[in-house]
């Protein structure tokens, strides 16, 4: 046992008893509450998932409704990500090294979208943009379908999954300082190259740290979309819309084998997720090093 | 190549930071700009490479006006006090970085890099990372990659200040022996006296944004233009004095002051070693008592308190302070040889003017 609370070592000459029967009182009170509230769970939804066998699950899986929902997920996952990977970039280099009117507004801003629960998030886009309002009947007149549609899941995920890649890279530009940047323009380089070469290295792990939480954040999203989407079968229904109609609909094994498998992924996001987390704080380790004091 | 700079001026909102700056780098100098934090030397740089704008003046570098091109465009090497090198990259693509921008060839690339990391005594570090290396190698790198382009001029922000003393001593002879081999036209930026003073053929002194003196560092040292060259650069004694009937008297010490008019105060300065110190209380004609000395390395400061409650700085070199056997507390004669007044204004100083040393026993 050399991990965890367990790796606190006291030679045994030194060791208070009192403080020995505490420490192993705190590990398990540490394994009780992983358990009941983790552990637990999960196992019975694998266990309900795979409980009238692994064909039953196959099945529940792959009927058409369910895959029409991972593809759904993935999809608007895939376009949320590009656009917050992008939009957040150019947020975080702006918010870190420009000066202007407004700043602290905006910086405040950020975070507001964790404070907002995802069903009021969802409301806000139907007040602005439902049947009798003035966007509602532009959109309506001009034969766009925003609304219970795949673009009014995607706007609210990409509200939800806004803050990730900001409040990643802001930081870390802040602390990279723009001396290497300023190198590179003394070399020659242009503003392009010096951001393809030089920037985006630099905040590589700190990019695919924050893509990661979008990821995981926008295959979870539930309350936002299903507010937006109107749940149509087939047509607007993700894959977390898809277990809520199952288990509304009594189809339990169908509910609990799309759960697992979306816990399946997001327990894959959340390991390269540790990897890439150990990596980047190795890097940034080293960059404050030569930060100026 | 030349580097000049003409009426050069930098305001930062309502701040001057440059203010009116004039001065010419011969091509193939290495020329120091020595003056404390703020005062501004580092923006003069920044201009000069293009980092900052100019808000008036002009920059010359080889003869052609460059305030409108950018720094892409200037082909100069820079080199950052804290490094900022490219942390992702080995210390081959680091210095290799300004060549494959301009799109060199391969095999030219690697010539130079490999031609580079041997004149900076780096060998067989090509493929190590920024962060394997120490200081003193880090910023031996950062002026590789600053040369690999063969700029036409390097400029050097602070370039040993994030080392510690006993590296920076090795990289200032280094940097001076590079210098001799490259005859590349260098300014380089510092706020410490004494590298400024060992490093430049010639250098720069600025205070507030100001240019207070050029020369080469004999000339500053001896000949300091203002009082402030003269205190930043050495120290100084001032003190206070009244003018009467031409002559400025502070408590007992008298100094000649011929063109004051009655009742003007002025300010009397001397360097430490134009004080004559005597254990012989009848050989200067001036009473004092040692308060205190101060072991410098080469020399010896001896601080003094006047019979009249002056306290004076003296200075005096190793072998005569053991040979003379000066003790704390002993009282001693003394005579000043050589003073300068300083104007009211924080201005020019007057020439420096000799006083008889006037022994009472010869």
């Amino acid at each position: 046992m050399e991990r965890g609370l367990g790796c606190v070592h006291i030679p045994l000459y030194m060791r208070n008893p009192d403080t020995d029967v505490m420490r192993r009182l705190l590990i398990a009170i540490v394994w009780v509450y992983f358990a009941g509230l983790l552990i637990g769970p999960i196992a019975y939804l694998c266990i309900q998932a795979f409980g009238e066998g692994f064909m039953v699950f196959l099945n529940e899986v792959l009927r058409p409704e369910a895959m029409h929902g991972f593809w759904l997920t993935t999809e608007i996952t895939i376009i949320v990500l590009l656009i917050n990977a992008v939009f957040g970039t150019i947020t975080a280099m702006v918010l870190a090294r420009q000066r202007f009117w407004g700043q602290t507004f905006l910086s405040g801003l950020i975070d507001l979208p964790f404070s907002v629960s995802p069903v009021i998030t969802g409301f806000m886009l139907i007040l602005l943009l439902g049947p009798g309002t003035i966007l509602g009947t532009f959109f309506g007149a001009m034969d766009i379908k925003i609304l219970y549609a795949l673009p009014a899941m995607i706007l609210v995920t990409l509200f939800v999954t806004f803050p990730f890649v900001v409040r990643e890279l802001t930081p870390i530009l802040m602390a990279i300082g723009t001396d290497s940047e300023e190198a590179a323009r003394t070399l020659g380089a242009n503003e392009w190259q010096i951001f393809l070469r030089v920037t985006l290295p630099a905040i590589r792990w700190g990019m695919i740290y924050g893509a990661t939480l979008t990821i995981a954040r926008a295959i979870g999203e539930f309350g936002a979309v299903l507010v937006v989407s109107g749940n149509v079968l087939q047509l607007t229904q993700t894959a977390t819309l898809h277990i809520y109609q199952s288990y509304v609909d009594f189809n339990y094994v169908g509910a609990y084998a799309v759960a697992a498998v979306l816990l399946a992924v997001s327990f894959l996001i959340l390991m390269v997720l540790e990897l890439v987390k150990t990596r980047s704080s190795a890097v940034t380790d080293r960059s404050i090093q030569m930060v100026r004091p | 190549m030349k580097i000049e700079v003409r009426r050069l001026s930098k305001h930062f909102g309502s701040v001057e930071a440059v203010s009116n700056v004039s001065f010419t780098v011969k091509e193939g100098e290495l020329l120091g700009l020595l003056g404390p934090s703020g005062s501004g030397k580092t923006t003069v740089l920044r201009m000069i490479a293009g980092l900052e704008f100019p808000t008036s003046g002009d920059i010359f570098i080889d003869n052609i006006r460059v305030n409108d091109l950018s720094v892409q465009q200037r082909n100069i090497g820079f080199v950052f006090q804290h490094y900022a090198l490219f942390k992702h990259m080995t210390v081959s693509e680091n210095v290799a970085f300004g060549l494959s921008i301009k799109k060199r060839a391969k095999p030219e690339i690697h010539q130079r890099v490999d031609d580079l990391l041997q004149l900076m005594g780096l060998p067989g570090l090509g493929d190590r990372y920024p962060h394997q290396l120490s200081g003193g190698q880090r910023q031996r790198v950062a002026i590789a990659r600053a040369l690999a382009p063969r700029p036409s001029v390097l400029l050097l922000d602070e370039p040993f200040g994030a080392v510690d003393a006993q590296v920076r001593q090795e990289l200032r002879e280094w940097l001076i022996r590079l210098h001799d081999e490259l005859a590349v036209t260098s300014l380089f930026v510092t706020h410490d006296q004494e590298e400024a003073m060992e490093v430049s053929n010639r250098l720069i002194v600025f205070s507030k944004g100001r240019l207070e003196q050029v020369g080469s560092p004999a000339e500053v040292y001896e000949d300091p233009a203002t009082e402030f060259v003269a205190r930043f650069i050495g120290s100084m004694n001032i003190v206070e004095a009244e003018v009467k009937q031409g002559v400025a008297h502070v408590r007992d010490l008298e100094f000649p002051a011929p063109d004051f008019p009655d009742g003007s105060r002025i300010r009397i300065g001397f360097r430490p070693y134009y004080i004559k110190l005597s254990q012989d209380p009848n050989h200067f004609r001036q009473q004092a008592r040692l308060r205190h000395v101060y072991f410098l390395g080469v020399a010896y400061r001896l601080e003094i308190e006047t019979e009249t409650g002056l306290i004076l700085r003296s200075r005096m070199n190793k072998e005569e302070f053991r040979q003379r056997r000066f003790e704390v507390g002993q009282p001693v004669s003394y005579a000043i040889t050589q003073f300068r007044i300083l104007p009211q204004d924080h201005g020019a100083l007057s020439s420096p003017m000799q006083l008889p040393d006037s022994p009472l026993t010869p």
